[in-house]
């Protein structure tokens, strides 16, 4: 048995430290976590992201108090029992709903930022996959979430998602029938999806969230410049404790230094986020959904939530094999990114030669995609685009390969 | 001492791996349609209810089903039920590409699908060049006297069976 202070005081410091090493856990993920100083506002977007996920959880305890996971009662229990009977029960859907909406906002600013500052190579790969992993799971997340309100929006776009699943030629519809446990979407699914929505899939992205952190402790975040930062020496410097020293190191500790700006950058968003809580919740609850579910009718135009826009519109333009294989592939491309991209620099975008045009057409693109998803598939001039920007989507993947492979060295200190 | 270790470790892994798959097995299965869900019955389609020209919906396995009862200027097409004389386009109105119902369109005569722009002709034989694969599926049935039972499968639907026409 290690050496205990049998004289120290129950629950004191000493105490603690000799059960639980508690000054050290405290120092490997706080106050000796070193952040480099040469960071702005975007990368407070992680930990954005992690107060958003927060405060999903606790608007969905108190929906779930409340919510009936059954097809004849599901919809009355969200659009009139918690809506108009449970106090405050509006409160906790409209938080619940922007927050799944602002959440893959700030999700797609984050994957953005990684992308513009070469963040996901060069000892990072990992932080990038395990992110990725996030942003699948947070999109299975949403889903199963807006399959229980079982109004017509809910219906359909479980029909058409889980018809995805039949591979199109493949034609394995008993595997669709067995996802949703029914010929249709019905009890059996609803079930399902909430048992996924409310248990595992959140149980799951915790744990990948932890996993993600782990990731990041020893590539560290990167940093404006792409520089490499010799931590060891600066972490010296820092703890030296002079002023002079503090200023001459090039990090600055987690906690509290960094998370003091996070929260600043928290607070600024949370009042965006508030303000659409409590004057612009619409924008979250699509008025299709306010109808009951019904499989007999098909409402005149079904769309998928903003977020989801970009994929849909890579499905939509062409026949239904080429359609699922161009999606399959959109799903799983940005995994790869730290592999396709060949040039050895971790270097904002801005001095990555021809790469800074890659991104920005990526953005463009991926801006384009979403607008012309939202719009009824019988337009041809939209159509058209839509077919235009969906190739275009699926030839950046060679293009990065072919102009990060002829890239530049950027000399260190250049 | 190492082989048996060896043993020990083959055992544990041994009984785990047989644990796992029984567990597996029985997840799936918890997975799988009731078997309330799989005999949902027939249903039985009164064809003297439905007017020319106008295609009336029913239901069967909660799926929505076509009848159309087609007009003199819809050409006749050998996926056609004939009953009594009569040439009916039935099919299961569900969009072959992902799912959605198509509505019928009076002016064109066409089956349309808002979802991704799909479009199928009184025959439900799905327009070139969209995103649907192909034709809207015909559901099991059988003919009995001026009803159709929707789940059996009579001697006409065998007889598209055979000759591919169904789907
Ligand atoms: C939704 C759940 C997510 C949470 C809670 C989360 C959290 C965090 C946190 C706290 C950081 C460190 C601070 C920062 O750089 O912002 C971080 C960094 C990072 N994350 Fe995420 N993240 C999530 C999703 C994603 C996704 C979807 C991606 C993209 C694939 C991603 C990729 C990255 C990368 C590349 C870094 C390193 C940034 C750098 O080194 O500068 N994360 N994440
Ligand atoms: S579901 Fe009908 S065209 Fe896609």
């Amino acid at each position: 048995m290690a050496k205990i202070d049998k004289k120290a005081f129950p629950f004191s410091k000493q105490w603690l430290d000799d059960r639980l090493a508690l000054t050290t856990v405290m120092k490997v993920l706080n106050t000796e976590y070193w952040i480099p100083k040469n960071i702005n506002f975007l990368w407070a977007m992680g930990m954005v992201l992690a107060a958003t996920f927060g405060v999903l959880v606790i608007s969905g305890i108190f929906l779930l108090m409340y919510y009936v996971p059954t097809v004849e009662g599901a919809f009355d229990s969200v659009n009139y029992t918690i809506m108009t009977e449970v106090g405050y029960g509006w409160l906790w859907r409209h938080i619940h709903g922007i927050g799944a909406s602002l959440v893959f906002l700030i999700i797609y600013i984050h994957l953005f930022t990684g992308i513009y500052y070469g963040s996901y190579k060069r000892g990072r790969e990992m932080i990038w996959i395990s992110g990725m992993l996030l942003f699948v799971l947070f999109s299975a997340e949403a889903f199963s979430g807006y399959m229980l309100p079982w109004g017509q929006m809910s219906y359909w776009a479980g029909m058409v998602i889980t018809n995805l699943f039949s591979g199109g030629s493949l034609e394995a519809y008993s595997f669709v029938e067995w996802i949703r446990g029914d010929y249709v979407p019905a009890q059996a699914f609803l079930g399902r999806f909430f048992m996924l929505h409310v248990f595992l899939l959140p149980l799951i992205i915790i744990a990948t969230i932890v996993f993600h952190f782990a990731t990041l402790r020893l590539p560290h975040v990167n940093n404006q410049e792409g520089k490499e930062v010799d931590f060891d020496e600066s972490a010296r410097l820092w703890k030296e404790g002079t002023v002079e020293s503090r200023k001459k190191s090039e990090v600055i500790p987690f906690s509290p230094v960094f998370l003091s700006k996070d929260i600043f950058v928290m607070g600024v968003y949370f009042i965006l986020f508030f303000y659409l809580v409590f004057y612009n919740f619409d924008f979250a609850m699509d008025p299709v959904n306010f109808d009951p579910a019904d499989g007999l009718k098909t409402p005149a135009h079904i769309y998928p939530e903003w977020y989801f826009l970009w994929s849909y519109e890579i499905l939509r333009p062409f026949s239904k094999d080429v359609g699922l294989i161009a999606f399959a592939v959109a799903q799983v491309a940005l995994f790869a990114l730290p592999f396709i991209d060949r040039s050895p620099n971790v270097a904002p975008a801005s001095k990555r030669g021809l790469f800074k045009y890659w991104f920005w057409t990526l953005l463009v693109i991926m801006i384009a995609l979403t607008a012309l998803g939202k719009l009824p598939p019988t337009d041809p001039v939209f159509a058209a685009m839509g077919l235009v920007f969906a190739v275009a989507f699926l030839l950046m993947g060679p293009a990065l390969y072919i102009i990060t492979k002829f890239e530049k060295k950027i000399e260190e200190g250049a | 001492m190492s082989t048996r270790r060896d043993f020990m470790g083959m055992a544990l892994g041994g009984f785990t791996a047989v644990g796992a798959v029984g567990g597996f097995y029985a997840a799936k299965r918890t997975w799988d349609p009731l078997p309330s869900v799989k005999a949902a019955g027939s249903t039985i389609v009164d064809l003297s209810q439905a007017k020319e020209g106008e295609p009336m919906t029913e239901k069967w396995r909660g799926k929505p089903i076509f009848v159309l009862r087609k007009s003199a200027d819809m050409p006749a097409h050998e996926r056609d039920v004939v009953v009594k004389g009569v040439r009916y386009h039935v099919s299961i109105a569900l969009c072959t590409h992902l799912g959605c119902i198509p509505a019928y369109k009076k002016a064109s005569k066409t089956f349309f699908c808002a979802c991704h722009g799909g479009v199928f002709d009184t025959s439900g034989i799905n327009l070139p060049g969209l995103p649907p694969p192909s034709p809207l599926e015909i559901p099991p049935f059988a003919i009995e006297g001026n009803t159709l039972v929707l789940g059996s499968e009579g001697p006409e639907y065998l007889a598209l069976k055979k000759n591919n026409l169904v789907v």
